[in-house]
């Protein structure tokens, strides 16, 4: 996935077509301004060297350096700099110029989640499927605070503002899974609020879009708990901000009113459309719903997956890196 | 070649006269003293206890970004140290270091003044520092606040759970402390000058402190105004930049950094006016093209005005505005530009000392230097869409406010210690000290620069597991840089007590400061001085000195 | 300049021990106090500016929000503060030709226009809680713009209030003018305080005549 040349990657692979080309402009800064300060700071080190106080030079020579050098040292640099302004600007046109045919999506960032959604349908939550070599164009807006949606392998990225459509677009040059980040602070999980951006052959991108499936309906439940960051909250320990899961499907719950209720299906499936009904003593009102997100078969693989929590042991918390998500499209999302 | 040797002043035993650390004694004498001088130390105590209180937060950061996942703190109280980290180290530390201690101390003596313009209103200036920190640590204990010093709305007005209000009340009152220091400084420029000493024979370091103060005078109502509006909107509950009431965030942003870009420059041209003074005092030359770099001082001021917005290209500006910025960000890199070539330039033909102050500066210029070229970075449109919000904006700041400002911070401290104290510090203690955090620093934040643009976001308590080896290294720079920082610490305290007592001159530096005592009187020379040579005017000035009582 | 003997010559009064002379202290005052008056300029500047985003955006939230500030107290309240300043300008000279009395009454008679000044405001701000026009909670304005006149009135009130508070300050000080006047300190050597006051009392009312056509005045052509 990235190309490693030491331990730790030192570069970010390139993914887009615009990567090469910040690349360039970002590999001729270095190698000038890197060149330059070495120039400085050699010249320093050899005359704080050759002039340094010795009881022969107790006092400064009063010869000065030509003075035709301030002029030199103005003209040189500020030519340098108009250069870096002209390529770079010209960089950002073409950065914010969106081809035309782009394959559209839109985004909707929140605290503290990366919703997707393609116009064909198909809802996504922290992922995002698109083709290789399409021009992508993201339309976006927050729901809440100001959020930055940044592809650092596509090299672009862009604030995404609350009450206002914003667009950005990229065109992916390779197949893969790259980084998908909020650059913008947002809140307690800002640093959680990434995903992946998994970019397929055309033949397989329709796939995707048709639709297609694998594994039993409680370990797509858990791959869905884990996409719709649920475990982000619902921990399994105490030191999460939602109830602990295992164990609850049959228990009695204990509500922030003090009555008492079973969790059965009808719990669990209202739990998770409409949190505020019944909230558990000591837990604040903070679950987000997610009416409209999930499917009624969405809703099924979650409470498989659930109840599957009574089972010890657990079954594998953990993705294995690397593997990508099948979404198993929308088939009727209720509203 | 002047026949004169500086051993004659440099090693003159100190004299027996009273001086303004011992004309007075009692708490009162301190705390309610006009003596710019003990103002001076009185901001000293209070910065430094700042600096400390901003670098645990710091450390807690390091060290909670050792691993991958937020596994030492929780993330809300990560929030709050990275937030107060900035707080602290920018509004309680950066801004008023060079000018509240070592300009407060300095300037007047090297105008030949007694004091500066207004006493009674440099008080005034501690105290409401003083006010504003209380209140700063007040929010501190009672749970902190998570919104990143820059307060981005409407985060901070609508959705963060934590005090707000305080913080930025506390940063509103500070701002008026930074105010009044500027508003001092300018008029004593204007107006208190000893005869003779004409705006172009004034030290580097009075035009410094001269153009931070233009700047501290004109920047921060504009940041007062803006946390006003921010706290109405808090406790009322109007919309002025909440969207979902017609407000408008961005509106938030250009009126925030129309004052903090500028203030960046009050952080680092008092550095540069340190860096004149020393590389003058410890190459015994005349800076090279002493005009050009007086001028550069007021055009760094004047331009940092124009360019705020390059903190906001991809937050929603128009593409045409973003390049209006990104022209202007290049012009305001051409005067500092000038002062790194100057200063380099002055060694030529130098008497070149190695000693502390000297190696401070000398690793100021490097990192200054590579500071600011990874502001061009930034200013290039296309690259900072990819670099912008993430390690590559902090480890740009960090190399030009730590790297930069701190060591000509602690170069200033060292110089001018034995002026302040009378006393001289541990030479060889010192020297560890600044090469340790020479490497201290360059192991915390070059790796940085990487961590950037390989991708990881800033304010990130957790980050993706490929990033884990760029950040233990700068964990563990982080580590040598605080031993670094700890040193002077202890030695220069030691020193108070039993450090060599000073002449008045131990350097053998040309300057109004050094031909009045360490310490100095309380009314800082016996008798008015008259400036009858031009700046770091070697020759003239060594004869000038045999002249005067001033001892 | 010779040397000067601090502690054996003969000084006025009011000489402070750092300045060479009343010369230089009359020039540092008076340099000082422009300075701080830059910086309200820049203070003030920020509201003004955001003020005007807004309404370039809601033109006609703002035209309605003018629309109901009180235009006769609005003219009468600028009619004063202008008065006000001509008996501080009076002060001033007054103070200069070290003429005690009539330096105390203009200085009386400025602070009597200038609570008449604060007064007529606080009856406005009634007055505007009274309609439900006070921006948060109790806001209880019903029209199609609403929330932007909410906006328009949050200026309103910032704008005012600021202003309002440097009167109050102003007003405090101009007591403590009245007392020294009274006792005789100021004439033709030292009357750089009387002269600072004047620059304050003048910026504070120049501040009010952009207010007035900013909040009173939009949209109220015939």
């Amino acid at each position: 996935m990235i190309a490693l040349v030491a331990p730790f990657p030192l570069f970010p692979e390139q993914a887009s077509t615009i990567a090469p080309q910040t690349d360039a402009l970002f590999i001729f800064l270095s190698v000038v301004t890197g060149g330059m300060s070495l120039l400085i700071f050699l010249t320093i080190f050899y005359l704080a060297v050759v002039y340094r106080r010795r009881p022969d030079n107790e006092l400064a020579q009063e010869e000065e350096a030509p003075h035709s050098l301030e002029i030199a040292w103005i003209i040189v640099p500020f030519i340098f700099f108009m250069s870096c302004f002209v390529w770079g600007s010209w960089l950002y046109f073409k950065i914010s110029r969106i081809p035309d045919n782009p394959l559209e999506v839109y985004a909707t960032g929140k605290q503290w989640m990366w919703k997707f959604q393609h116009p064909t349908g198909q809802r996504e939550i922290n992922t995002l499927h698109v083709p290789v070599n399409r021009p992508i164009k993201i339309t976006m807006a927050s729901e809440d605070v100001i959020h930055s949606l940044f592809f650092p392998y596509f090299r672009v990225k862009a604030d995404v503002l609350p009450n206002r459509y914003r667009t950005m677009w990229f065109q992916a040059t390779k197949t893969g899974r790259f980084h998908i980040f909020c650059a913008e602070y947002c809140g307690t999980s800002h640093s959680g609020m990434v995903g992946w951006v998994d970019v397929m052959e055309p033949t397989d991108y329709q796939k995707w879009l048709a639709g297609g499936s694998e594994g039993s309906l409680a370990s797509q439940g858990e791959k869905l708990f884990q996409k719709l960051a649920c475990n982000t909250c619902h921990t399994e320990d105490t030191t999460g901000r939602g109830p602990i899961l295992k164990g609850l499907y049959g228990s009695r719950v204990t509500l922030s009113d003090n009555s008492e209720v079973t969790a059965d299906e009808n719990y669990i499936r209202e739990s998770i459309l409409n949190p505020q009904a019944k909230l558990v003593r000591g837990f604040g009102p903070i679950m987000p719903t997610f009416q409209g997100q999930v499917s009624e078969d969405e809703l099924l693989k979650l409470l498989a997956y659930v109840k599957s929590l009574n089972v010890a042991p657990a079954l594998s918390r953990r993705e294995p890196a690397g593997e990508p998500v099948p979404h198993t499209p929308a088939k009727e999302t209720k509203r | 070649m002047t026949s004169v040797t500086y051993h004659d002043v440099r090693l003159m035993e100190p004299a027996q006269t009273r001086n303004y650390l011992n004309v007075d004694y009692g708490f009162f004498s301190w705390l309610l003293t006009r003596d710019h001088k003990r103002i001076a130390i009185l901001y000293m105590i209070s910065v430094s206890i700042m600096f400390i209180l901003g670098g645990f937060f710091a450390m807690m950061m390091r060290l909670e970004l050792l691993t991958p996942e937020g596994d030492l703190l929780t993330s809300d109280t990560y929030n709050k140290f990275f937030t107060l980290h900035g707080i602290v180290m920018i509004f309680f530390f950066l801004i008023p270091s060079i000018p509240a201690i070592l300009g407060n101390f300095i300037l007047p003596i090297q105008l030949g003044a007694k004091d500066l313009a207004f006493p009674r209103i440099n008080l005034l200036s501690w105290y409401l520092y003083i006010i504003g920190a209380v209140i700063g640590l007040y929010v501190i204990i009672v749970g902190g606040v998570d919104t990143g010093w820059t307060f981005y709305t409407p985060f901070s007005t609508q959705y963060s759970n934590t005090h707000v209000f305080g913080t930025t009340f506390g940063a509103f009152i500070v701002g008026f402390s930074s105010i009044l220091t500027g508003l001092n400084f300018i008029v004593t420029v204007h107006r208190m000058r000893a005869p003779g000493l004409t705006w172009f024979r004034l030290p580097l370091f009075v035009w410094a402190i001269y153009a931070t103060s233009l700047v501290q005078l004109l920047a921060t109502p504009v940041l007062a105004i803006t946390l006003v509006m921010l706290m109405v909107e808090r406790i009322a509950g109007v919309g002025i930049f909440d969207p979902a009431l017609g407000g408008d965030p961005l509106l938030y942003q250009h009126m925030f950094w129309f004052y903090s870009h500028p203030a960046v420059y009050i952080m680092i041209l008092p550095a540069m006016g340190v860096a004149s003074e020393v590389v003058a005092a410890f190459t015994r030359k005349k800076i090279f093209g002493y005009k050009f770099v007086a001028f550069s001082s007021l055009a760094i001021a004047f331009l940092g005005f124009l360019v705020w917005a390059h903190h906001m290209f991809v937050a929603g500006i128009s593409v045409y505005s973003a390049m209006i910025f990104s022209f202007l960000s290049m012009f305001v890199a051409v005067p500092s530009a000038i002062k790194v070539f100057n200063w380099t330039a002055t060694l030529y033909k130098g008497s070149v000392s190695w000693q502390t102050p000297m190696l401070y500066i000398l690793g100021f210029i490097g990192l200054f230097t590579i500071g600011g070229v990874t502001g061009i970075f930034l200013a290039s449109l296309g690259i900072d869409v990819h670099v912008t919000d993430t390690y590559f904006v902090v480890a740009h700041f960090h190399y030009i406010m730590v790297g930069g400002a701190v060591m000509a911070y602690f170069a200033g401290l060292h110089y001018w210690w034995p002026k302040i104290s009378g006393r001289m510090y541990p030479e060889w203690w010192a020297r560890l000290g600044a090469l340790l955090v020479f490497v201290g620093f360059n192991l915390t934040f070059f790796p940085q620069f990487i961590l950037g643009y390989v991708g990881m976001p800033r304010r990130y308590h957790a980050y993706a597991p490929e990033f884990q080896v760029l950040n233990v290294m700068s964990t563990a720079g982080a580590s040598v840089l605080a031993v670094g920082y700890f040193l002077p610490l202890v030695y220069l305290l030691w020193s108070l007590r039993f450090g060599r007592k000073a002449g008045p001159n131990p350097w053998g530096a040309v300057g109004l400061e050094w031909t009045t005592s360490s310490p100095p009187p309380k009314e800082n020379f016996h008798e008015t001085p008259v400036v009858t040579w031009d700046a770091y005017d070697y020759p003239a000035m060594l004869k000038a000195m045999g002249e005067t009582q001033n001892v | 300049m010779s040397a000067i003997e601090t502690h054996e010559r003969e000084h006025h009064p009011f000489l402070q021990h750092h300045f060479e002379d009343m010369g230089q202290q009359h020039e540092a005052s008076t340099l000082g106090m422009w300075m701080f008056l830059s910086t309200e300029i820049l203070f003030f500047g920020g509201l003004f500016l955001a003020y005007a985003v807004y309404r370039n955006m809601y033109e006609a939230a703002w035209i309605e929000g003018a629309h109901h500030q009180n235009l006769v107290l609005g003219t009468v309240n600028t009619a004063v503060l202008i008065t006000s300043s001509l008996t501080m300008a009076l002060a001033v000279y007054f103070s200069q030709w070290g003429r005690r009395i009539a330096t105390f009454f203009c200085l009386v008679a400025t602070f009597i226009l200038g609570s008449v000044f604060l007064i007529i405001k606080a009856v406005e701000y009634h007055a505007h809680f009274e309609e439900g026009l006070l921006p948060g909670a109790y806001f209880t304005y019903h029209s199609a713009l609403a929330p932007k006149v909410e906006l328009f009135m949050t200026f309103y009130f910032c704008m005012t209030g600021l202003h309002a508070l440097h009167m109050v300050i102003g007003a405090g000080l101009l007591i403590y003018f009245m007392r020294r006047a009274w006792r005789g300190d100021f004439g033709p050597e030292y009357y750089s305080p009387v002269e600072i006051m004047g620059l304050y009392w003048h910026f504070v009312d120049i501040v009010w005549i952009f207010l007035f056509p900013l909040l009173y005045l939009i949209g109220r052509h015939a």
